[in-house]
């Protein structure tokens, strides 16, 4: 048996667009290896996603429906994707390099005896291996690896691979797994969703209005959110920011927070570190504000202002406010 | 309380793109001459947090690394910040052979260590930006694992509450003990070495051990490093001129409506 096998997540009925972006790559890899694209989907109320993964291109779906009560831990996640991995005995595993996807990925690998190459940003097929590319050391530096032993499991970064275009097809076969409750160490007590304040998600937001460590502090923050409320867009921020507290974590873009791929992606008093920058590479017009002429966010950006964003700011929000109205 | 540490010597990640090179034919990062490694950001993150929940319930911290004869003065300043005792792997076959050969080496050297209540490791380094090696040294250990975490809530001799960061939100997760969690940089602000840390780092005697002391003969790398490379970037900017900040900020609104933008 073989196959390129995709972890697949649903929210709220419809598959995740990380999702797509995992099928659309997975049937390249898997034309190139000569191979099926399979699935495994695990989780609360998965099943009823055949036809769309179908679409996707997903010929076979192993599916394990959680019954228990609450959430299910990431142990139980992780032994239904080990479960599906050795039924399925895939050449390569693809998983989004989402919070789960990263503790998922090292676990599988763990278990199947393989090697795993995380966040990786373009994969080519050379005879029967994967070469990963993969950047490190923030961003700054490319790595192209590759997993020695099958399954060759690689995390995909978000929003860094053309997403599948749902065509006409038959709906995925499943093969219902039976996965017991895991017996382990871990119990989530609760989920909490930090929905943004208003606005759309960032992830998804066609317009980001991100501040830095240049705000100055918490009490300068709802420049930042007005002008992002003018737009209708989403609020992110900096490490430096979700650090320090002046916003939850989960509006931090950037290598360990979001990656977003808005149409306008507006900077300000932010350094442009790669490690942040690595958040933005889909971004498609970055717009930096920043009082320093040198700092690297500008080498990133298509407009740029080079001043205090306690003059700029304002003056900028006030005046889409009157090309608005 | 016993906690184990994993901490990783890495290039300061805070040196500038431009700042350094590749090294294509060994595949290395070569920093600046005259620009000191240093303690891995989450790492330290990590030990702040050991040393807080030691303080409280008092017991003992460990600190252990993977790395060559350089990373000792890492230790030594896990050791300055106030860590008990540390232990060096270093050992020139274990040296560059991927997370899943690291995590084996970390998971034997905090067997040979002793009982442990946590392991607490920082959730990447920021050389690799893997984020791989914790997670496979608690597979290794056989204990649950919680990463990334960005708030403990409690610790006690049984088991630990702590939010662990997921896409939109966080999750409120109980874990028995002995475990390992996978610490973010929200968790805390690391100190600085006191003084007195700082001497006492100076007379500590830190082991070094080999493979063979670990009993580790399985040497084969599961990825491999094909190539490391560097690509450059030109400034396409177009800056926005005025008379005064503020003029900037409109005319600012105005090119973007021009473009289409807004
Ligand atoms: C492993 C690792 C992972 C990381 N992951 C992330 C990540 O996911 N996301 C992330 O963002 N960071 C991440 N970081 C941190 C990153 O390296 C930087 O430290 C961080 O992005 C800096 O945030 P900043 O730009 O807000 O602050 P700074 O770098 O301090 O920049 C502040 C900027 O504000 C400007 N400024 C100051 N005052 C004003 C003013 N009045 N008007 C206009 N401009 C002003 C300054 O000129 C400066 O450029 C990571 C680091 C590591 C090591």
């Amino acid at each position: 048996m073989a196959g390129v096998l995709i972890v697949a997540e649903a929210v709220s009925g419809a598959l995740a667009p990380s999702t797509l972006e995992l099928a659309g790559e997975g049937r390249r890899v898997a034309e190139a290896l000569g191979e099926p694209l399979i699935a495994a989907i695990a989780g609360t109320n998965v099943r009823g996603n055949e036809a769309a993964l179908g679409e996707a291109g997903v010929e076979q779906v192993y599916l394990a429906d959680h019954s228990g009560p609450g959430v299910p831990s990431p142990e139980w996640t992780a032994a239904a994707v080990v479960a599906a991995v050795k039924q399925a005995q895939p050449s390569v595993v693809l998983i989004s390099h989402s919070a789960a996807g990263r503790m998922l990925a090292p676990t599988l690998a763990a278990r199947v005896q393989s090697g795993v190459v995380t966040d990786a940003t373009r994969l080519r097929v050379e005879g029967d291996r994967v070469i990963v590319t993969k950047p490190v050391f923030g961003g700054s530096v490319l790595s192209e690896q590759v997993v020695l032993a099958n399954p060759q499991v690689v995390t995909l970064r978000a929003r860094s691979f053309a997403a599948a275009e749902p065509q006409p097809r038959n709906a995925a076969q499943s093969i219902a797994l039976q996965v017991p409750e895991a017996a382990g160490g871990l119990e989530v007590l609760e989920e909490i969703r930090e929905e943004s304040t208003s606005g759309p998600k960032l992830k998804d937001a066609k317009v980001v209005v991100s501040g830095g460590r240049g705000l100055g502090g918490a009490e300068n923050w709802h420049a930042v959110e007005e002008l992002a409320a003018v737009l209708g867009g989403a609020v992110g921020a900096s490490r430096a920011v979700t650090d320090a507290g002046w916003i939850s974590p989960s509006h931090q873009v950037g290598l360990t927070g979001a990656t977003v791929a808005p149409d306008l992606y507006i900077a300000i008093g932010i350094s442009g570190a790669v490690q942040h920058v690595a958040g933005i590479s889909g971004a498609r017009n970055v717009v930096a504000i920043n009082k320093d002429a040198e700092a690297n966010i500008f080498k990133y950006a298509r407009f740029g202002v080079v001043g205090d964003w306690k003059q700029v700011v304002p003056a900028l929000t006030e005046r889409l406010k009157q090309l608005r109205s | 309380m016993d906690i184990v540490v994993t901490i990783k010597q890495v290039p300061d990640p805070d040196i500038p793109p431009h700042h350094f090179k590749v090294d294509e034919a060994n595949k290395r990062i070569v920093g600046p001459p005259g620009v000191a490694p240093v303690m891995n950001g989450y790492d330290a993150n990590a030990l702040e947090e050991a040393l807080r929940i030691r303080e409280k319930q008092g017991g003992k911290v460990t600190v252990v690394t993977l790395g060559p004869d350089g990373a000792r003065d890492t230790l030594k300043r896990a050791i300055a910040m106030g860590a008990d005792a540390a232990v060096h792997v270093n050992d020139a076959a274990l040296l560059d052979r991927g997370s899943s050969l690291t995590a084996r080496v970390l998971a034997a050297a905090i067997q040979k260590i002793g009982p442990f209540d946590l392991v607490l490791s920082g959730r990447q380094a920021s050389d690799t930006d893997a984020g791989l090696t914790h997670i496979l040294v608690a597979e290794a250990l056989g204990v649950p694992a919680v990463s990334p975490v960005s708030k403990l809530e409690s610790v006690d001799a049984e088991s630990a509450v702590a939010r662990r960061a997921v896409d939109d939100g966080y999750q409120r997760i109980k874990v028995r003990l002995p475990a390992l969690l996978g610490v973010s940089s929200e968790l805390n602000e690391p100190r600085y070495p006191p003084l007195k840390g700082i001497m006492a780092a100076g007379r500590a005697q830190i082991p070094v051990w080999s493979a063979m002391d670990l009993n580790i003969t399985d040497l084969e790398p599961r990825v491999e490093l094909r190539r490391l490379y560097q690509e450059t970037r030109e400034a396409r900017v177009e800056l926005i001129e005025a008379d005064s900040p503020a003029e900037a900020g409109t005319k600012l609104a105005d090119k973007l409506r021009e473009a289409g933008l807004v």
